[in-house]
């Protein structure tokens, strides 16, 4: 018996990183698993990953950041396996950049995607959870979403406005049996990241920053969605409202020397 | 395959409540556990209650307020079971409710040792075991009245918060060991301490909670396991909040014995 045995989720953003090993986690432990990305050849290989240990998954293209697109996610997932039981928002982008460097397309691009991407997916499947009398719905934040980070100030403002935006989900549903809880991840090894590394003007130097928390490494994708899993899982029945950072300790206070 | 598999546990405070449950979560997920327990009738009862399911426990007697008891507490483990992976600090007391101006002496003492001494008594007697061993898992008990205040139960807040500075600080000491250290955070959850309080009291709660109900215990024992077990590998130093949503929501209780 999977501890996701029976259960549809969405996981956005699954083409990659943490939504990927989210996806391949869940239908490990028995759920039906809607991809959802942009990316149809990483969304496919995702299915594709489920498919060789025998679990369950279709594809869904989506452009979280456009309401009509959200809306066929909707549709088409409900068509295929007749209710939502999970969402995972873990769809996101992130551009380096302080205040005063980042363009205003830029900002919109980033508010569009991380956040009203996050709300759109939320408008659309909550009601179908309580057409079904429960629902868990996991966001990923960031530890940019609670603490400041250097030259990212669009994305910080995003994700903090993911991790509130959370908590009202869960006052505004919880008597419908629906919850929302937030994980924030700190630097995981994900394209996302190395690509931030890559591009830095020192990448060894970027890379010792960005592993630069008490257990002194970056996360793997495989331990954030063990945390997505629990939050997800009818374990965590009680927690709704919640903000669970996995991010190596940063955030219990500073740096290890 | 259990999610503890191979693992050996010590839980405080495990004769009822969220520790009980704790225990029989542990045992079922495949640790060997250490009941420890300041009433020996409580303790061989969940003691009984694992063995029953095939699984492996044993008790010793302790009063988690004193450093001679949680030093042989750690060492009925090591000694029973040869080592030590898993501290679950769990046991704690209620205070009797007064404002601040009117706490005893007595009553600070008492509560201050059996929530707050008692939380470092444990990590101080397991952390050279753990050591030893190359690493290992803590798990301690905070609370909703860590992060919020809560009317004429001072004391019980200023352990709570304690709790949750000393899981930060633990953390952050042991990350470069392979410990971990996080904190669960339970809201008003299903138990004995919960049912002390004024009848009166209890009927509001559930109103005033989100999800409109208690939690069960069995709901945080959960939450342990997820924090004990190696899936949370990359979390430390952290509440792990399962409260029906009263953090997020900030209740504003007001009580008619409150207007002085």
């Amino acid at each position: 018996m999977g501890r996701l045995e029976n259960k549809i989720a969405i996981i956005t953003g699954a083409g990659d990183g943490l939504g990927q090993a989210s996806a391949v986690m869940f239908a490990k432990e028995g759920a039906s698993v809607a991809v959802v990305d942009m990316d149809p050849v990483r969304g496919m290989k995702t299915v594709d990953m489920i498919k060789n240990q025998n679990g369950e998954a279709m594809f869904v293209e989506v452009d979280i950041s456009k309401e009509d697109s959200v809306k066929y996610m909707v549709e088409k997932v409900v068509d295929a396996y007749g209710r939502i039981d999970i969402l995972v928002n873990s769809a996101g982008i992130f551009i380096e950049a302080t205040a005063i460097n980042t363009t205003v397309e830029d900002w919109d691009k980033i508010m569009a995607v991380n956040l009203r991407g996050i709300f759109l997916g939320c408008k659309y499947v909550i009601p179908e959870m309580i057409k079904a009398g429960k629902g868990s719905i996991v966001n990923i934040g960031s530890e940019a979403g609670i603490t400041g980070w250097e030259n990212a100030t669009a994305y910080a403002a995003s994700k903090g406005g993911v991790v509130n935006m959370t908590r009202c989900l869960a006052l505004d549903f919880a008597k419908y049996k629906i919850r929302a809880n937030c994980v924030c991840p700190g630097t995981t090894e994900t394209s996302m990241v190395k690509k931030a590394i890559d591009m830095a003007p020192d990448p060894k130097v970027a890379r010792r920053f960005f592993e630069s928390r008490p257990l002194l490494r970056l996360g793997r994708p495989e331990e954030i969605a063990a945390g997505i899993l629990y939050l997800a899982s009818d374990e965590s029945l009680y927690a709704t409202g919640a903000i669970l950072s996995i991010d190596g300790g940063r955030t219990a206070g500073g740096f290890n020397a | 395959m259990g999610r503890l598999d191979g693992k050996v546990a010590l839980v405080t405070g495990a004769g009822r409540g969220i520790g009980k449950a704790g225990a029989l979560l542990f045992a079922r997920e495949g640790a060997r556990v250490v009941v420890a327990e300041i009433d020996a009738a409580l303790g061989e009862e969940t003691v009984a209650a694992i063995k029953q399911t095939g699984d492996d426990a044993v008790f010793i007697r302790a009063d988690v307020s004193q450093a001679r008891d949680m030093e042989r507490a750690v060492a009925t483990a090591v000694k029973t079971y040869g080592k030590l992976d898993i501290l679950y600090n769990n046991a704690a007391r209620i205070q009797s409710p007064a404002f601040i101006e009117n706490i005893t002496e007595e009553e600070w003492d008492r509560i201050l040792a059996i929530n707050l001494k008692s939380v470092w008594l444990g990590m101080k007697y397991a952390i050279p075991e753990m050591l030893r061993i190359g690493g290992g898992v803590i798990v301690n008990t905070g609370s909703k009245g860590g992060e919020r205040g809560m009317r004429n139960l001072g004391a019980y807040c200023a352990s709570k918060g304690g709790i949750h500075a000393l899981t930060r600080v633990t953390a952050m000491e042991l990350a470069k060991k392979n410990i971990r250290v996080n904190a669960l955070c339970p809201g008003i959850i299903a138990t004995e301490m919960v049912a002390t309080s004024p009848p009166e009291e209890i009927a509001t709660f559930s109103a005033n909670i989100p999800q409109g109900r208690l939690g069960k215990p069995e709901e945080v024992a959960y939450a342990a396991l997820f924090l004990a077990s190696d899936e949370s590998s990359h979390i430390t130093g952290q509440l792990l909040v399962i409260d029906g949503g009263i953090l997020i929501n900030d209740p504003q209780m007001i009580r008619p014995q409150d207007s002085k």
